[in-house]
């Protein structure tokens, strides 16, 4: 049964210390530099951002321990990394070299097609994407204290992140309208636990912090998902892949913070830079998505 | 969903005391849930202007460094300091209690620079060495206070004019200068109220 116990405490904790910030893909410890000088609230360590790994191919696994290593000594924020999923051994390396979040990411290959890390016997926090309610609930049942609505990572295109987070904060107000003898067919339904089911039904929210990822390339992104009700962002290709990324940088980050006053986002846009490329995720064959990874 | 999006209380009645939660980044919408069950008016504070009409303000826990950032970029640096000067009390938790510090270290930045302590950031390690600890606060709480510290300073020196309010392993973690408050842990996290009261007590509230 899902708890929050101490434990849970400590990791919704630094996700509660996150919001309203951007956590950004950095590849180099210069990268992590610029990211943290621009106001990063964390840093998301990979060794290649998704747009990368879409263009090349290949199986995309953990960073490399030292590119991880140099970048947890380049910054004082949060360093997060990726695991493949279902890698729990990825994972527990991730842990023992000190990360201070594991993202369970849909852009890395699963390495596991049936099954996702147990979570709860980690000591570190881990957040994990979500496509719709019943894959955020699994998710949190698992253990995880972050969910991140998937969105379509490398893509630069918004389109997945908006439906992704309608689709979750849609099905939790439908959740809300049901009567208490309608929940089991409704977690019946969704997949999820009938205990998470019945807290988010009378609670009206995720039981932890909902991020938004996926295609986020400008401050008007940035503050798009915000007022869909996303907690914080995660940039990934969106931002060293544009054509200025110190500048671009900040500019989410104030777009983050000032996500409600169009006249800031206004200000924030001006003379960027051109953006990363972006493609149009519809023209996108099935087996070339990531967001289906995941069960 | 949580109250971000909703957040802006604006308190119509000037009269009443209106406490101001900086909202860049961080954990304020649990600062403001706090307040709002202790029955105090508040107001998150995004731009120097915000300032303007508020009793006290409360800097919550987040990134020093993403704060440091976004308050530079409007001043609002230089406005919270004369918020200060003017004798107006403020609460800092974790990055607030970091941003209020005379001295940084791990490493040296920028800061506040208002209270006269020597803080290390990150002192007691990474997320793995973040703990509930128990403490003591007794001249304000005659109970031990759970205490949550995520990736949390260290007040390594305290001014003449400081007084320790709080300990926790030995350490001081919740300080007072006049009328500054400084916790290194975050009682937003927790269900105790004692040390918001305590700060609406310093407010005349």
């Amino acid at each position: 049964m899902w708890q929050y116990d101490e434990q849970m405490k400590l990791k919704v904790g630094l996700a509660e210390m996150l919001k309203g910030g951007v956590i950004m893909d950095v590849t180099t410890a210069e990268q992590a530099r610029i990211a943290e000088g621009a106001g990063a609230a964390a840093v998301m360590a990979l060794e290649r951002v998704p747009a990368d790994i879409r263009k090349e191919g290949g199986v995309a696994r953990m960073a490399s321990v030292k590119v991880i290593k140099e970048i947890m000594s380049a910054v004082t924020i949060p360093v997060m990394a990726k695991a493949r999923i279902g890698h729990f051994a990825e994972a527990q390396v991730l842990e023992a070299l000190g990360v201070d979040y594991i993202d369970e990411s849909e852009v890395l290959t699963p390495a596991d097609e049936e099954h996702h890390i147990d979570k709860w016997p980690f000591k570190v926090p881990f957040v994990c994407g979500a496509r719709n309610l019943g894959e955020a609930l699994r998710r949190i049942g698992e253990g995880a204290a972050m969910i991140r609505t998937k969105g379509e990572a490398g893509s630069g295109n918004i389109v997945e992140a908006v439906r992704h987070l309608r689709a979750i904060t849609g099905e939790i107000r439908q959740l809300t309208t049901l009567r208490d003898d309608e929940l089991m067919a409704k977690a019946k339904e969704l997949g999820a636990p009938f205990e998470l089911v019945k807290w988010v039904a009378k609670n009206g929210r995720l039981p932890v912090p909902n991020f938004s990822a996926g295609g986020i390339a400008t401050p008007a992104d940035a503050s798009l998902v915000m007022q869909l009700g996303a907690e914080a962002v995660f940039v990934g290709s969106g931002i060293f892949k544009s054509a200025d990324p110190e500048k671009r940088a900040k500019a989410i980050v104030r777009a983050t913070t000032h996500y409600n006053e169009p006249q800031v986002i206004a200000e924030c846009s001006e003379d960027l830079g051109e953006p990363m490329r972006g493609i149009d995720v519809a023209k996108l064959k099935p087996e070339e998505l990531l967001q289906t990874r995941g069960w | 969903m949580l109250p971000i999006s909703v957040a802006m209380n604006n308190g119509h009645q000037p009269t009443e005391a209106v406490i101001g939660i900086l909202a860049i980044q961080g954990d304020f919408a649990l600062h403001a849930k706090m307040l709002e069950r202790l029955g105090a008016r508040w107001r998150l504070v995004k731009h120097t202007a915000d300032l303007n009409g508020i009793s006290a303000l409360i800097i919550p826990g987040g990134e020093s460094t993403t704060m440091l950032n976004v308050l530079a970029d409007e001043h609002m640096d230089a406005a919270i300091r004369e918020f200060a000067a003017r004798g107006k009390p403020i609460f800092g938790t974790c990055a607030g209690a970091i941003l209020l510090a005379k001295e940084v270290l791990n490493p040296a930045q920028q800061r506040l620079g208002l209270m006269d302590i020597t803080i290390e950031r990150n002192a007691y390690g990474r997320q793995v060495d973040s703990a509930v600890r128990q403490g003591e606060c007794p001249s304000i709480a005659d109970h031990p206070l759970e205490m949550v510290f995520i990736r949390a300073p260290i007040i390594r020196r305290v001014g003449k004019r400081v007084r320790v309010l709080g300990w926790a392993e030995g350490l001081p973690v919740l300080v007072e200068q006049d009328h500054l408050l400084a916790a290194t842990f975050h009682p937003e996290l927790t269900d105790d109220q004692t040390i918001h009261r305590y700060f609406l007590r310093k407010c005349g509230l």
